[in-house]
């Protein structure tokens, strides 16, 4: 029997392989591809809780508008991405240390 | 045991068995793939959660807008005649421990607390709601959201665009 406690090991997972993506790849898009694990993981919670919760849709409302930030945020980051690979020419983030010098 | 406990196991372990190709594997290319499906499998689980909309939207903001985008980002930052799409890794084992610490903190959580959960909830179909809630409580936020989109995709393309006025 499936239950809620499933859902969120699986999520717990995704959530935790998310951060490990994001702490160590030197590759800002596999960073973002992190980030969206995390906000994925985040979702699956959300729509757990309100499957198995007495309460109405209120999870997979906010589940949708986690989509929808989702989308603006991988929108800008990748802007924020190329400007950083034509001014430097490269996507590495320890290469990235302008400021540092 | 009956069907859906079986398609919820092997989602699962689809799931976590490709995002952690998402985060280990040597090439960007097999790292988006890993990802497609990872957001697949997610998509599947919502339809076992009984989120019918949830998951078309999954599919088609996920799979066919932000995937296709994360591509773009991996195809435009390196030049096309290097194939050699490698990614290196660094921080690998403090990294790991870290990881590790907050999926049993989670997996704690997850399993000693006490839910409190609804006897025999009827599954029915969500886009109807959906969109009634749209028009009713949440109609502030989704005009927000709205938005917030527009001001994104400005933002993104005054970012890449090249200033000739400079």
């Amino acid at each position: 029997m499936i239950t809620l406690q499933h859902y969120l090991l699986v999520s717990a997972a995704l959530f935790s392989l998310g951060i490990l993506g994001v702490l160590t790849r030197k590759n800002a898009v596999n960073v973002l591809m992190g980030i969206e694990l995390i906000l994925n993981s985040a979702n699956l919670n959300l729509v757990a809780f309100s499957r198995y919760s007495s309460k109405g849709i209120d999870g997979q409302m906010f589940a949708i508008f986690v989509i929808v930030v989702a989308a603006a945020e991988v929108a800008v980051a990748l802007a924020i991405v190329l400007t950083m690979y034509r001014l430097l020419k490269t996507v590495n983030l320890d290469q990235a240390d302008v400021l540092k010098r | 045991m009956n069907v859906s406990d079986m398609i919820f196991l092997v989602v699962a372990c689809v799931v976590v068995g490709s995002a952690a190709g998402v985060v280990l594997s040597r090439s960007l290319i097999y790292s988006g793939f890993s990802l497609l499906f990872t957001f697949f499998g997610v998509a599947i689980l919502y339809v076992l959660l009984g989120a019918d909309f949830l998951a078309a939207t999954q599919v088609l903001i996920y799979v066919g807008g932000i995937l296709v985008l994360l591509l773009f980002g991996v195809m435009l930052t390196h030049r096309l005649y290097n194939l050699n799409l490698k990614t290196e890794t660094f921080q690998l084992l403090p990294g790991m421990l870290i990881s590790f610490a907050v999926f049993v903190s989670l997996a704690l959580v997850a399993t000693q607390t006490r839910w409190h959960l609804a006897e025999n909830k009827v599954v029915a179909p969500t886009t109807n709601q959906i969109g009634t809630a749209f028009m009713t409580d949440y109609l502030l936020p989704f005009e927000i959201a709205s938005i917030l989109l527009l001001v994104a995709l400005i933002g993104a393309a005054m970012l890449v665009r090249r200033r000739t006025d400079a």
